[in-house]
């Protein structure tokens, strides 16, 4: 478990780093993520490492560590009251707009250059078991 | 109440330890009601955390920095969705140039529209630029409406909420939709909802789960493009 944590963190000071020097507004983490991802095809990782281990130990409470953050909706409860419409109708109105532009272009062009489709089970057509 | 014990009350022992007891209580009612889409544990915590900083007049920025123990772990979290990538790494396959179109036209759909429903409906500037970036992970989400000169924090809960409600409605939205693809699928709540979207596609699959911490990544990439680029035309 500590192996694995040591890994993550390494990964994500490293992430860090190139942001800095890059001086970009992307997070340290996110390259962090796809800094591992190509570690992990490389050496071929197997799901026994330790690195999977930890992995999947935070991703089963990736939920959790969003708590100190949303709180935050405590301190704005006045300002979100105050502006109730036009708040809840961006935040649903562009949720559902991105979520379906984002979901039909994928499949629309995965269409399109005839790729394989990866349909979930029972939801009929070509679906295949996972 | 004696002084000393209120004191114990406010301080970071009891404010984590309500946290963790209102997550722990919503992972109970997740289990309890067969995994329902509103049993989402971030919901019963929130509100857990929200009611005791109000009840035992805690600031919201005394709150935050007791409870630094466990926001700390959301970066190494992001690093490990690398895990279910590569796991699914052999369905990227034939993939990778739908991926890349969708997240960007995604990305520039979720800006424009949620400026532009907001001043429809008569937000001032200020809330408009704190909207705009709400589809990325919250670390983009802040530093984003930092620098256009928005309410970063209000930033941070507006993320959050989309998140919430991407788990929540996001799997019956997609299948009205009549998007099927497990890719797709995942990849449109990652790319529009980041991690706590991803969270709860990797309950439901992991191919989902595992696009959807992909297309978070990518889509926190977009979106730091995109926004600059965009509030020149739009502010």
């Amino acid at each position: 478990m500590i192996a694995g944590l040591t890994w993550l963190l390494a990964f994500q000071i490293l992430g860090e780093v190139i942001v800095r020097v890059l001086d970009v507004t992307v997070p340290g983490p996110v390259v962090g993520m796809l800094l591992l991802f190509v570690f992990l095809r490389v050496r071929r990782y197997d799901d026994s490492g330790s690195i999977v281990r930890a992995g999947s130990a935070l991703l089963r409470h990736l939920q959790l560590f969003f708590v100190p953050a949303g709180v935050g909706i405590v301190a704005y409860l006045g300002l979100l009251g105050d502006h109730a419409l036009p708040i809840s109708v961006a935040l649903l109105g562009s949720w559902l707009l991105g979520l379906a532009v984002v979901g039909w272009t994928a499949v629309g062009l995965e269409r399109l250059l005839g790729a394989p489709r990866d349909d979930l089970p029972g939801a009929g057509e070509t679906g295949e078991a996972a | 109440m004696r002084d000393d014990l209120l004191d114990l009350a406010r301080s970071p022992l009891t404010l984590l330890l309500v946290t963790l007891a209102g997550y722990q209580a919503g992972r109970w009612l997740q289990t309890r009601t067969g995994g329902h889409a509103l049993a989402q544990p971030v919901i019963v915590a929130i509100a857990a955390a929200g009611v005791t900083i109000t009840v035992l007049d805690v600031d919201y920025a005394d709150y935050r920095s007791a409870t630094e123990l466990i926001a700390f772990w959301l970066g190494p979290a992001t690093v490990a969705l690398a895990i279910p990538l590569h796991r699914q790494a052999d369905r990227l396959k034939g993939f990778v140039v739908p991926l890349l179109v969708a997240v960007f036209v995604g990305a520039a759909t979720s800006i424009v529209s949620a400026v532009l429903l907001a001043r429809l409906l008569g937000a001032d500037e200020a809330l408009e630029k704190t909207l705009s970036a709400k589809a990325a992970t919250t670390p983009v989400a802040i530093a984003l409406t930092e620098t256009l000169g928005g309410i970063p924090p209000l930033a941070a809960v507006f993320a959050i909420t989309t998140g919430i409600v991407s788990a929540i409605i996001a799997p019956a939205v997609l299948n009205l939709l009549r998007i099927r693809d497990r890719r797709a699928r995942g990849l449109a709540v990652g790319a529009v909802s980041h991690g706590i979207g991803a969270s709860r596609m990797l309950r439901e699959d992991e191919t989902e789960g595992a696009f959807a911490g992909l297309a978070m990544g990518l889509s926190a990439l977009a979106i730091s493009l995109l926004v600059p680029v965009f509030a020149l035309v739009l502010f």
